[in-house]
């Protein structure tokens, strides 16, 4: 085990958590992070490794496959994320690719984004400050790509207790935090 | 002190005011009451006041004119201290406690206002006065003329502070947007809400009911206030549809995409805590229906501007709903029906009707009331206010009525605006004698109501209903709307008294009849030019009670039908909207996200000063204590790694994985030199050239796998050169087997640099990885574990020119890791260094950054001609032999040195002669950067010179006629530091 501690995106010890009225914002610093690209002439066999993987199909657009431990979303033709619990599969890229082997191009994306979950009463009114996408009719299993702040950010609707999670890029954790919580101060909630 | 009630002397009894409440008001430094559900006008005109402001050109009184969003008189400066907004509407301003108005453009007072000797001189200042009086001398316009006119001119004053509140901006989607919630509005909301659409119902107004509010109708033989109530309450239970009062639809854009702004908190003293004022919102609609209602026209006649003079249908809604009058006798001015509504609807109320002034010879007539048919008011007297109205009658016969209020009623005009939005056209409607919504509508637009010409009240609830059936494609019958009158309207164009001269069209740009009719004599006869030359419509009010009389007195004038003159075009904005609310949250320090490293907090603790590189936030230098200038701090750094070692976060640079079984052949596309034969734990330096063969980023490109590179870019270009690599990728070369994604914040990278650096290095990377020179040897790269297993990665590769490394763990451990480097180094008396000692040391050693890939120099400038392979094909190559790019005397990188080690270099000097001309034509060559070199102990420059590796030790003159710089320098070679290499490889 190795001797160098870990810090948020917030830069925090432990994850910053902030309550507006009933909407909780929790930093999540406990998810690792892998992109699965299929390869050229092995897209059906990518998409078969991500079945056996998720149980169900590679997600479609728009769409997330929400499950434990591993849950995945599209981020883009023929990718996806995968995204694990982080104390169980730090190591997450390189089982990953174990699995896939030449069927797909891995990358380690846990460090690369910061994540959020919202959580709570009035989700929806928050989200209209903050981006474009249609909050009203996302349901449970939905992800997209919006912006945020001008971050580039993935959105994904969880289970209804779980309310939503957000990913945006890590550097920019502070901004992102800064915007989500301006805008839950000023939502009617 | 006054108290409220008893100086509301024009205080009616009914009304949509809470009288359980007072609020106190303050117009001018006086103090007024009024109640909730007031507006600023609507309590002044209660309190008695009808003079509200002056005017923007003759500064004449002025009062107000309207009891909407279309007034052009009662402009005010709302609240005060930083808060304080010009050009407010008293007609939209809702009342609150504390309100806090002041009328503009007039000096002293508003009674007594010095400027109104324009009014005097009012001959002089016809349509097109500045253009034919500003002329000469032309100098004077800008420093002269401008600032007295605009001073003069009736706009409101800024406060000159920041804005104190909060705006945001958001998002909205919906089925149907209904803009407007009168009649039609809250009928066709109720039909698609009941439906179980999305639905947005939108209305300026703080209160739903449109007219409804303003009259006496009757639905189902109660008052329409109860239909209307009701009708919001299911609205609002209806968890499909959203009401949003307060709210203008203020453009139509692409898409189905339409402006709107909530005035959140503008009916408050101030925001409640975190609160915003305002929210910009853009609403995503499959559809629209537009239920903007429709607006009263006025008829010109001389004098026809003074305080008191009014839009009947205004004085109605005052009376109705606001429980106002502006006086205790009125006249009426009239070519319909509905100029009789607001005489009946008044005596009513026990106001002394002075007479209905009606232009038709057949008008009704009533018992109540005298009627005048088939005359004219051609005048009207009164300093401040009106007194009386002089009226031609039917036999020619002059007379006089005594009053304080004229309601003007010329007929209604469809709000069409926002069909217009995207260049649609209305079309004329003999039968109304205005123009309706037609032609190409914003797609997905349809309009009802009032809006498109139906004027009854009936037609109005019927034609919602039907309009959202018919746009949402619903099945079901229309719900059952209350009975209402369904009285046939028509209107007759009657938009000014003949033989009139001083008789305002356009109240808020001061445009007469007369100005009309100088533009067409001169020659504007286009509605364009005229619009322009007289500036009629171009207030801010975009002239919606005056651009109809303008056109048509025009197509008289010429001739032709209205709509044979056209119509200019209306535009985004319908209302004037805040900058405030333009910008949003988007100001300040929050102007722009940032980047923050992952030694961010370490070195905010260790006193850093930070710099903005694009959104990054990197560490500048690091000040000890007693150092007290930046120099002092940056040349101890640059100093103390080229002697032991230093650590700078370059986590910044962008760093994209770039892995498939074609990845090689992927960079040796974009990049110019070979990297096909790169072998793996290798990295190597890349150019890479536009398609016009300029060098576009440079960087280095390591080999982790046979299938997997890591690539580099600049700080500033990361995100350009991912999207140019992306765009090779998807376009250039569809067929590859290459994958691309950004790993530029997932890792922690950290240079390490000076010939301490591999003895501080071992004591972080586990032993089982041997980094020594022959083991891990310059240019060398690989995935490794530190501090006891964690993975990182390691590349040997240098900036500053000495004994250097690159390593990288995942993010969340960046921030230990320095701190771990920085305990481990104390032996070494490790030293941090920011971009300023990053900047020399790379300066000193000639690598070339942003200063010299400026966007004009190629491989060949930089002096790495012959990196560009001419054993592939990659992107530049073929452009970058041009002819013009290779030039015997083409530019070359060069150091320079000053030939006084005491003089200064600066970047943007250029180079010449050391005796001769200074001038372009012997122009030869520029410095691109300057630093001064601690390792040397002078400044330093690198820059471009025609030939310049050819002319190693000549002397130039370095110029600098902005800065007046002129020192004679040293051509030398770029590698002040170093040259040989031996260091790296050390």
């Amino acid at each position: 085990m190795h001797s160098l501690l870990p810090i948020t995106a917030l830069g925090g010890t432990a994850p910053r958590i902030d309550t507006v009225a009933n909407l909780t914002l929790s930093e999540n610093p406990s998810l690792a992070l892998a992109s699965v690209t299929a390869r050229a002439d092995h897209r059906s066999a990518c998409r078969a490794q991500l079945k056996t993987l998720l149980g169900s199909d590679a997600p479609a657009p728009g769409k997330a496959c929400l499950r434990d431990p591993e849950l995945a979303f599209w981020t883009g033709p023929d990718q996806w994320m995968i995204v694990a619990p982080f104390e169980s599969h730090e190591d997450l890229a390189a089982r990953v690719k174990a699995r896939f082997g030449e069927t797909a191009s891995i990358t380690e994306q846990t460090d690369a984004w910061a994540c959020f979950d919202l959580r709570g009463d009035g989700i929806d009114a928050v989200m209209e400050l903050l981006c474009a996408i249609n909050i009203r009719t996302m349901q449970t299993g939905d992800a997209t790509r919006t912006s945020i702040h001008h971050l580039g950010c993935f959105v994904i609707r969880m289970a209804p207790a779980n309310g939503l999670r957000i990913l945006g890029p890590r550097a920019s954790a502070g901004s992102l935090h800064h915007a989500m919580l301006t805008a839950m101060t000023s939502a009617p909630l | 002190m006054n108290t409220g009630k008893m100086n509301q002397i024009n205080r009616l009894e009914g009304g949509q005011i809470d009288r359980r409440t007072r609020l106190k008001f303050t117009f001018d430094n006086r103090q007024y009451y009024g109640h909730p559900g007031d507006t600023l006008a609507s309590a002044l005109l209660a309190n008695g006041v009808r003079l509200m402001g002056r005017s923007f050109k003759y500064h004449r009184p002025r009062g107000v004119l309207t009891a909407g969003s279309e007034e052009p008189n009662a402009i005010v400066e709302l609240r005060c201290g930083a808060r304080q907004e010009p050009n407010t509407r008293a007609t939209t301003a809702e009342l609150y406690d504390g309100l806090y108005a002041k009328s503009q453009n007039r000096w002293p007072s508003l009674a007594f206002d010095a400027m109104a000797i324009n009014d005097r001189l009012s001959n002089f200042l016809t349509a097109g006065f500045y253009y034919k009086t500003f002329m000469w001398p032309a100098a004077f316009w800008e420093k002269v003329y401008e600032p007295i006119i605009r001073k003069a001119a009736g706009l409101g004053s800024l406060s000159m502070e920041e804005d104190p509140d909060d705006y945001d901006k958001g998002f909205k989607h919906c089925d149907l947007l209904i803009i407007g919630a009168g009649p039609t509005g809250l009928s066709a909301a109720l039909t698609a809400g009941r439906s179980g659409a999305e639905v947005i119902l939108a209305d300026e107004d703080f209160a739903f009911g449109g007219r409804l509010n303003a009259e006496t109708y009757l639905l189902d033989e109660a008052p329409a206030l109860d239909w209307v109530t009701q009708t919001i309450a299911e609205l609002s239970s209806l968890p499909n549809v959203r009401l949003m009062p307060r709210t203008t639809v203020m453009g139509a854009f692409d898409h189905g995409i339409y402006g709107a702004v909530e005035r959140v908190s503008d009916h408050m003293f101030s925001p409640d805590p975190g609160k915003p004022r305002q929210i910009l919102w853009r609403i995503y609609a499959k559809h629209t229906l537009l239920c903007a209602g429709a607006t009263e026209r006025p008829i010109a006649f001389d004098n026809n501007d003074r305080p008191g003079i009014m839009m009947a249908g205004a004085i109605r809604s005052y009376a109705n709903r606001y429980a106002a009058t502006p006086a205790q006798r009125i006249a009426v001015f009239t070519n319909s029906d509905d100029g009789h509504r607001t005489a009946a609807d008044l005596h009513a109320k026990g106001i002394k009707i002075a007479a209905v002034v009606d232009t038709r010879s057949d008008a009704p007539i009533s018992t109540d009331y005298e009627v005048l048919r088939g005359a004219q008011v051609i005048d009207s007297k009164g300093r401040l206010g009106l007194t009386y109205v002089d009226v031609r009658q039917a036999d020619g016969s002059m007379r006089t009525l005594e009053c304080g209020a004229l309601g003007v009623s010329g007929g209604w005009n469809p709000n069409v605006h926002l069909t217009c939005h995207q260049r649609g056209r209305p079309v004329w409607n003999a039968e109304l004698a205005a123009f309706v919504p037609g032609g190409a509508l914003p797609p997905g637009m349809s309009v009802a109501g009032a809006a498109r010409g139906i004027f009854s009240t009936h037609g109005a609830l019927t034609s919602g209903a039907q309009s959202a059936i018919d746009l949402l494609a619903l099945k079901s019958a229309p719900p059952s709307l209350p009975q209402a009158e369904d009285t046939p309207v028509t209107q007759k164009a009657f938009w000014y008294v003949q033989g009139c001269s001083r008789a305002w069209l356009d109240q808020q740009n001061d445009v007469t009849v007369k100005d009309v009719k100088l533009a067409h004599q001169e020659g504007f006869r286009s509605v364009e030019h005229l619009k322009r030359y007289t500036t009629l419509g171009m207030a801010t009010d975009q002239g919606k009670t005056s651009n109809m009389g303008g056109l048509a007195i025009m197509a008289e004038l010429a001739g032709k039908s209205i709509p044979e003159v056209g119509t200019t075009i209306f535009r985004p904005p319908y209302t004037p909207v805040s900058i405030g609310a333009m910008a949003g949250r988007i100001r300040g320090k929050d102007f722009h996200p940032t980047r923050l490293t992952p030694s961010h907090f370490w070195a905010k603790e260790r006193g850093a000063v930070f710099v903005e590189v694009g959104n990054w936030l990197r560490a500048q230098w690091f000040p000890l204590p007693g150092e007290t200038h930046w120099r002092q701090s940056v040349d101890r750094e640059v100093l103390a790694t080229r002697t032991s070692v230093g650590v700078c976060d370059c986590t910044t640079l962008g760093k994209i994985d770039v892995q498939g079984t074609d990845s090689a052949d992927f960079l040796n596309k974009i990049y110019c030199n070979g990297f096909a034969k790169l072998a793996v734990g290798k990295t190597r330096y890349g150019l890479m050239l536009r398609e016009d063969g300029i060098a576009m980023d440079d960087g280095t490109a390591g080999r982790l796998a046979e299938d997997h590179f890591v690539v580099t870019t600049t700080t500033a270009n990361a995100g350009k050169v991912y999207q140019h690599m992306e765009f090779v990728r998807q376009c250039l070369c569809p067929d590859m087997d290459v994958q691309l994604i950004s790993t530029t914040e997932a890792w922690a990278q950290y240079a390490v640099a000076g010939p301490n650096s591999r003895q501080l290095l071992q004591k972080i990377v586990d032993a089982e990885f041997d980094i020594s020179n022959e083991a891990f040897p310059f240019m060398a790269c690989a995935n490794i574990t530190v501090c006891g297993g964690l993975r990182a990665r390691l590349f040997r590769i240098s900036f500053s020119g000495e004994l250097a490394f690159e390593i990288a763990v995942p993010s969340r451990y960046g921030d230990a890791l320095m701190r771990r480097l920085m305990s481990e180094g104390e032996e070494f008396n490790v030293t941090p260094y920011g971009t300023e000692a990053l900047g020399v040391m790379r300066i000193e050693k000639g690598h070339a950054a942003g200063n010299e890939l400026n966007g004009t120099t190629t491989a060949l400038n930089l002096g790495m001609g012959r990196m560009v392979s001419k054993a592939k094909d990659s992107i530049g190559s073929v452009l970058s032999e041009r002819e013009g790019l290779n030039m015997a005397d083409a530019l070359t990188q060069v150091g320079l040195r000053p030939l006084d080690t005491s003089d200064k270099v600066t970047a943007g000097g250029h180079l010449m002669a050391v005796a001769g001309p200074v001038d372009a034509a012997h122009d030869q060559g520029y410095v691109t950067s300057a630093a001064y070199s601690p390792t040397l102990g002078s400044m330093i420059g690198l820059g471009f010179l025609k030939d310049g590796s050819n002319r190693m030790g000549e002397t130039l003159r370095l110029v600098s006629p902005l800065t007046k710089l002129t020192v004679n320098v040293e051509v030398v070679s770029a590698h002040f530091v170093d040259p040989e290499g031996i260091r790296v490889r050390a």
